[in-house]
Parts: C-alpha cells; structure tokens; sequence
C-alpha cells in the first residue's frame, strides 16, 4: 500500500498525487513512469514520474481525469492509500547539454516535460519551454517550468492566454526565425507530438517524443504497448517510452489506442452509476 | 488382478456447460474412485514411474497409501519430494513423464498418477490443513522451522538473508527450499500477485487461483518473506541486494517476452499476443469486467495460432469470453502438436477447431486499423528438421483467407531479457537465456544463482520446480563454504 502524502488540484480534472513510495524516489530520473493499481480490481494503468525526492522518499504523479481509472484516482485524498505502484519502469531519457533544447509540451505533457526540463537547466543547456493547451485554466506547472527554463511561451487554443493556437506554430516560428535548435522534446497528445515532428523534419532537427500506448505489465511481458519505430516494433515500456519521433509511425499507435473505446466507455457508465454487483457473476456472454 | 480393471476417468463439466463458466474443468476423483485407481498399480519391483519424475517423486508408495485409504499420509509422501502437488497433479504432462514409463501402460492404460497425486493433495487442502515440513501439521505460521537442517549457516535467528527474485514455481521453490534449512528468504516479484505464469497464464479453469493461494499461503508459513511491486533491474538492481545484505540471489523471472510472427498487419487492433490475452483474462480477471475494471475485447471469429498449452489455453478463454468461433491454425500435424493431450482434447470437446499444416502468412485489416482477416497457406510435411520433426512446406498457390476479427499469436516466449539487459556481467546464451551450471544453479556472476525458464527457456512447471531445488542446495553449499563474508 502506498500513501497519498498530499494532494492539490492543478487545474479542472488535473490533479497531483505526492506519494510515499521511498524505492521508487531514490532510483527515479527523468523519464521513467510507474504503474499503479488502484484497488483489488483495478487495472494497471501508466503514470510519469512528474518529479521525485529521495530525501523525502516521495514521487510526484500528475492526472488527468479521461475515464474510469483516472476519475476514480481523483477521488482519493490525502491520508489514503493507492494498492498497487512498480517503478521506476522504462529506459531514462539520456540528457547531456546541448546549446539550446527546446520543449514542446500540449496539456498533461508538461508533466512528463519537467523533470527533463529541469535536468538539463541544471547541466546547462539553453532550455526553452513552448507550452500549449486548451485555455488558460489548464496550462498547469507554470511557475515551476519558469523556474527550469531559460524562456517560456504559451499557446492556448481559445487564444485566452499567449499565442491564439497550437503549440506546435510557435515551434514552426522558431524555426523558421532561424534560432539553432540542438534538439526538440515534444509530449503531449499523439497528434500534437506528430504534428511537432512534422514541423521539425524538414529542419532535421532530432525530435524525441514520449509515447503513450496501451499497457498491462510495464515490464516487457505482453506487448500490448508495442509501436513500430523505424520500421520495427518496439516495446514502449521497456524500449521507451521516449523515442526519435521522426522514426514513430505515429498513424498505428493512434489506431492502436482505440483497442478498447467501447469498453472504456462502459466502464466509465458502470463505475458512475456506482452499481456494484452484489454477486461476481461471469460477465463473458453479455457481449 | 486389479491390473485388468480400466482407468477411472476424470470426471468432468460437461462441455456445453464449462464453456460458459471460467470454472474447473476437471472435478477430480471421489475417495471410491480413487481407491479404485490406486488399486491398479501393480507395484512392480522396478518403479520406473519415479525415474519419469523429474523430482523422484515415490510415486508407488504414495499410491499405495491412497489405496489403502491413508490420504493425508499420501499427501505427505508426496511433499517429501514435491511441495506443491495440488498444482502438479493439476498441470505436469505426466503423459510424457511418469505415466509414460508406467509397466501397465505397456500394454494397456498407465496408472493415472497425476489424478491421484492431485486427489491426494485436495484431500489434505479438505481435510487436515497444510502440512509444513517434518511431518507437522499446520500448527501456527512457523511450526515448520523447528525441524530445521542442522548446521547450516543460515541457522537460528540469524539466518542469512537470501534473495529470491520472481515468483513463478522455480522461484517459490527454491524459496521454500532454503526456508527449510533455515535461511531467511525474501521474494521480490514485479507484478502486484504472486505466482509467475501460474497466475497470469494458466487459466482458472484449468488452475483455480484458490490452490495456488494456498500453495504461497504455504511457503509463506515457511518464514518466506514476499515483496510485490519490486522489479529487480530497476527498483533495485542486483548489486544494491548484495548491499542490503543478501549473500546470495537467485534469479527464477520465467520466459516472459512473447514472441511475434513477424508477418505484416500484426499491429492490427484485435491482434494480441497470448501473453497479452492471458494476462489480461487471469491476471487481471477481465471475465468480469466491468466489475473487475482491466478491459479485455475478444470478437465472434478468433484464430489462434500455435499449437501448445498456451494455445489452447487462449482458445478456451476466447470461448468462455463469448467467441462463436475458435480455430487453431498450426502449420505442422496433429501429432506434432506440443500441447498436452489432455488440454488438445478438452478444447476440442469444447468446439475449438483445428486448421493444421496451416500457416499464415498476412494479417488482413480495414481502413481503421481493425482485423478482417488471417492470410494463411496450406502446408505439407516434408524431411526432418533439426528437431526431428518433419518440417513443414508451404504448397504453392494454396493461399486462402480465414474470416476473423481477432488472432492471437501464442508461437512462443523467450526469457526475459530485462534483467541481463540491466545487469552488467550477467552471462546469457542464444536465446537470452542465462547460463546457469545445471548441477548448482550458479552463474557467471559469484552469488548469483539461476533456474527455471530464464535458462532452459519455456518449458514446464515441475522442470521449473526440479531447478528451484536445485539452486536451493546450490545456495546452502555455497554459503557453507564461507562465501557469506565476501
Ligand atoms: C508511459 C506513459 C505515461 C503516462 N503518463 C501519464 C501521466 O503522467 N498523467 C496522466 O494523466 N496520464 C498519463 N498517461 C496516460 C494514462 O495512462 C491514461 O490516461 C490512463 O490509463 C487512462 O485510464 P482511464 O481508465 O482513466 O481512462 P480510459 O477511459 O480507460 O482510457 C482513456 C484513454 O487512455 C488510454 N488508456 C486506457 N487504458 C490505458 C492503459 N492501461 N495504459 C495506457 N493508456 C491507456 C487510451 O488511449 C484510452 O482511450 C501515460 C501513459 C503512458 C503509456
Ligand atoms: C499459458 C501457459 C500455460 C502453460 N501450461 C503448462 C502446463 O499445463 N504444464 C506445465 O508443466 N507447464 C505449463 N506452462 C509452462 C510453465 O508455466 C512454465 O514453464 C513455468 O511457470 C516456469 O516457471 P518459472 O518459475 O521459471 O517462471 P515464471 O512462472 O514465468 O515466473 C517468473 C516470475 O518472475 C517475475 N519476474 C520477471 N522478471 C522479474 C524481475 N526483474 N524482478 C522481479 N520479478 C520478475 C515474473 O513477473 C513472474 O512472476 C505453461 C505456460 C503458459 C504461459
Ligand atoms: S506493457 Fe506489457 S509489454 Fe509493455
């Protein structure tokens, strides 16, 4: 059982777990994810180590509520306990200073963003922070990516604050300026990172991307997560999650992260309508 | 002579019926039929039915207990050697092992020693509680430990610490086995239950879950200490164990990494591997979603291709998810077919169909990513290939497609590589597998010791058990010789 030490609302249906799991925070860098299970019946879904604290024996996890899972992790308070958290799961990103690194973050991918952000700043690389999501109430971690990053900007799709639009058309104006980019970290979205990685190919510069497949395991057992990169599969929760987005064939992940849709959304409806059966029956002809 | 009277059948759920349930298949034998089947065995002066054991279990004497009503005597028989009998008279292919050197199968039907081992130890589970080593009945969590090994240096309160990373049965074996010298034993497991592949792979039908708590309840009883969630490579690696003060490790982390064909459209939504489909059923018990909240989709025309205990394990849970129709596609011939009998037969009493010397070729799928269809070849057995089994070859122009919206690809797992990835120095072979000295366990690594599937690749449980054993002895003779203070 692992303890919820603190628990703050970032932003509606963004919320930020500290939790108390001590093996976890002193191996933790950035890059790397847990996966947690809620309750005896929950499922294993992947989170990012948002930021990590040996000292403290804690780890930072940002979620967004999308469904049933993550609805139900926003619930939990401080003082109660999540079952089930592995990790730290996934290869690290490799960070060594560069000139001038640029991040790219859409929405919940400043999550992710931060801990390499701050890396880098620490090492000395000339770190810029393009930060985009839908309006103005949830571009969340501002003060802590000002803190990390040499210049930040801001898209919000509604125009409510910085640039009216996507992120990735402050990116474009970068490059077309003719600012030296050594290279682009883009998280977000799959079609924002693809976007992203559209913009840079043509520049050639080097785009990592964090992908967001399907797991189970997190540990290389089921191959629910594989995506094909460079024309082979690879295993984002071993091989990744990070990889060169330009090799990311960015169309059968967004397909493959529809496998279960219908589901979901039944889940979501039993899980609202708070039925809980008084038998366990099997549920495997009700199609 | 008894010797003349058949073999007791095991009784059974009908298949109409078991197919809608994720209920035991096999019933297991009442006290009248077991007694009848004991009575069988002709005690021959020989015993080759132990030499088929990979463990030696005295298979004879066990029998004869049963025959003369002594069931929780035989239980015990059983467990000198064995320690988890309620699993193995459920899963070992005793057709290829004891019942194959059986002097009644020579001319007629063998003993069946696996239904009687697995009545023996559901008889003890019934009736008399557990029992832990030295003949004690369960008397508290660590009667056991009293009859401790002598002069091991794991004796007493300060027992070294010993690590055992996976929980499958080489690992959960070799746990029980240095409890029982007196050492102190930790379990570190990555996935949030115990067990290995008898959790997240064979079915509850086949296995229910409640033996194989027992079965951990158990070993755990022993002093066996057990930490889920902890992934060796990552949470810790090898050298901060050593750190913590463990004196030896052994590595039991099974052959988990699933193989794909590598035909084109396999990324294709409906295309799992068995892995994948298993775990999501077992493991995370999808059968009853949305209670149970882990998602699991299985459409109305399933292939699976593959013809061992894996396949026909993802085929039957495919059928109790509600698939109307199952096919085996396996590019060799029935009597190639690497699955036990057994579970060959259960399926195809349950409907599951059998497409051989089939192999395919393509994944077909619509504009949205989904699967419509399996591309498949007709194949012909020609010479023998390196495994002596005659090689199969496709028959040009005899292309077909099988209509189907979800395949399953259950050809194989190799070890898991993470670990040797992660550990520098860890020696592996062709496979990925570690290399292991069959005779102790050791590997290239001083104190690191290693069995199961991680060296010898998929095989079986009770070969699995057979290498806990053995690294077990391993460990202890290793720690005599003064190897702790390093
Ligand atoms: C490496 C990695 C890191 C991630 N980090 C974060 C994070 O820091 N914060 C955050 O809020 N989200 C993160 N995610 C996404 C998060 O795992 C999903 O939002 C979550 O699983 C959704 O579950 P649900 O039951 O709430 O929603 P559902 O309704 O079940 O699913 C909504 C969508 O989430 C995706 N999803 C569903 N189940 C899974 C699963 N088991 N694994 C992965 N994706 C799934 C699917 O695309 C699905 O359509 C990460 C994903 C990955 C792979
Ligand atoms: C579907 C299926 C059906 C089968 N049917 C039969 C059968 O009927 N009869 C039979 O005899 N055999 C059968 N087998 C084979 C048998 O189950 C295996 O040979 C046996 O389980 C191997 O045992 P093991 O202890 O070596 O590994 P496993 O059972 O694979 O256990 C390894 C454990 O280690 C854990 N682990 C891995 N890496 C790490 C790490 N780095 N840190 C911590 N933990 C880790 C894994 O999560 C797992 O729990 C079947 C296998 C499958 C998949
Ligand atoms: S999540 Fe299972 S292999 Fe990656």
């Amino acid at each position: 059982m692992y303890r919820i030490v603190r628990k703050e609302v970032l932003a509606p249906r963004i919320k930020s777990f500290l939790i108390e799991a001590p093996e976890i925070a002193a191996k933790a860098k950035p890059g790397h994810f847990v996966v947690v299970r809620l309750d005896e019946k929950g499922e294993r879904i992947p989170l990012t180590i948002a930021d990590y604290d040996a000292a403290s024996g804690t780890i930072e996890l940002v979620v967004q509520e999308v469904g049933r899972t993550t609805y139900q992790m926003g619930m939990l308070e401080a003082g109660q306990y999540i079952q089930d958290v592995v990790g730290p799961l996934g290869t690290p990103m490799h960070i060594e200073k560069v000139d001038c690194v640029v991040f790219v973050a859409g929405g919940l991918g400043v999550a992710p963003i931060y801990p390499k952000a701050r890396r880098h700043y620490e090492i000395g690389s000339r770190v810029v922070s393009l930060i985009g999501a839908q309006n103005k109430d949830l571009l969340i971690m501002r003060d802590r990516m000002e803190k990390v990053s040499h210049e930040v900007r801001y898209s919000t799709d509604d125009g409510s604050f910085g640039h009216h639009g996507f992120v990735t058309e402050l990116l474009k104006e970068m490059l077309d300026s003719g600012a030296k980019i050594s290279e682009v970290v883009a998280v977000g979205p799959l079609v924002m990172m693809r976007a992203a990685c559209r913009v840079t190919e043509p520049f050639g510069v080097k785009t990592i991307v964090s992908l967001n497949p399907i797991m189970v395991d997190g540990t290389g057992m089921c191959g629910s997560c594989r995506v094909t990169v460079g024309g082979e599969t690879k295993f984002s929760c071993v091989d990744g999650p990070a990889f060169d987005g330009h090799k990311v064939d960015f169309g059968e992940l967004i397909a493959r992260q529809n496998r279960f849709l219908a589901e979901e959304r039944l889940a979501m409806e039993h899980f609202t309508r708070g039925i809980a059966p008084e038998r366990e029956e099997c549920r495997c002809h009700q199609g | 002579m008894p010797s003349r009277v058949g073999r007791s059948p095991m009784p059974k759920q009908e298949p109409r019926e078991r197919i809608r349930n994720f209920s035991e298949v096999a019933l297991g034998y009442s006290e009248e039929d077991a007694i009848r089947e004991a009575s069988r065995c002709i005690n021959c002066p020989k015993r080759p039915c132990v030499s088929g054991c990979p463990v030696e279990v005295d298979i004879p004497s066990f029998i004869g207990l049963i025959r003369d009503g002594r069931f929780a005597e035989a239980a015990r028989k059983i467990k000198e050697k064995n320690s988890l009998p309620a699993i193995c008279g459920r899963v070992c292919p005793q057709e290829t092992q004891c019942e194959a050197q059986c002097t009644l199968g020579k001319k007629g039907e063998p003993v069946a020693i696996g239904a009687l081992e697995r009545f023996a130890a559901d008889f003890e589970r019934a009736h008399s509680g557990i029992s832990l080593p030295g003949g004690l009945d369960t008397g508290g969590p660590h009667a056991g430990r009293s009859n401790m090994v002598g002069s091991c240096p794991g004796d007493g309160s300060g027992g070294l610490k010993v690590a055992v990373v996976g929980s499958g049965p080489a690992g959960l074996t070799c746990a029980a086995d240095l409890a029982k010298m007196g050492y102190k034993v930790t379990i570190f497991e990555s996935l949030h239950s115990a067990g290995g592949v008898l959790r997240y792979g064979i079915p509850e039908f086949r296995l229910p879950k409640a033996i194989l708590e027992e079965e951990i309840a158990y070993v755990r009883a022993l002093g066996v200490e057990l930490r889920l969630n902890v992934l060796i490579g990552q949470t810790y690696s090898l050298d901060d164990l050593f750190r913590a003060g463990y004196k030896a490790i052994f590595l039991g982390t099974g052959a988990g990494l699933p193989h794909f064909l590598g035909i084109p459209g396999e990324n294709l939504n409906g295309v799992y591997s068995a892995n994948e489909f298993l775990t999501r059923a077992n493991l995370m018990k999808a059968y009853l979603f949305p209670d149970y909240v882990t998602p699991i989709k299985v459409g109305r025309r399933v292939a699976v291709v593959g013809a061992g205990n894996v396949a026909m394990d993802a085929a039957r849970v495919a059928l109790r998810l509600g698939a109307e129709e199952v096919t085996i596609v396996y590019r060799r011939s029935r009597a190639e077919m690497p699955a036990r009998r057994e579970e060959v037969e259960n399926a195809e009493e349950e409907g599951v169909r059998f497409a051989l010397l089939t192999n395919p070729i393509r994944v077909l799928g619509d504009e949205k990513g989904w699967v419509t269809g399996l591309e498949c070849i007709r194949m012909e057995l020609g010479e023998p290939d390196e495994s002596g089994r005659r090689r199969p070859v496709p028959i040009k122009g005899s292309e077909f497609i099988m209509g189907v919206d979800t395949m399953i690809s259950a050809i194989g797992t190799d070890p898991n590589p993470l670990l040797p990835r992660l550990t520098p120095g860890l020696a592996t072979g062709r496979h990925g597998n570690l290399v292991a000295d069959p005779e102790t366990g050791a590997t290239s690594i001083p104190g690191v010791f290693a069995g199961g599937d991680i060296v010898t690749g998929s095989a079986t449980v009770i070969a699995a058990m057979g290498a806990g054993k053995v690294a077990a002895r391993g460990i202890d003779r290793y720690l005599r010789a003064g190897n702790a203070e390093k």
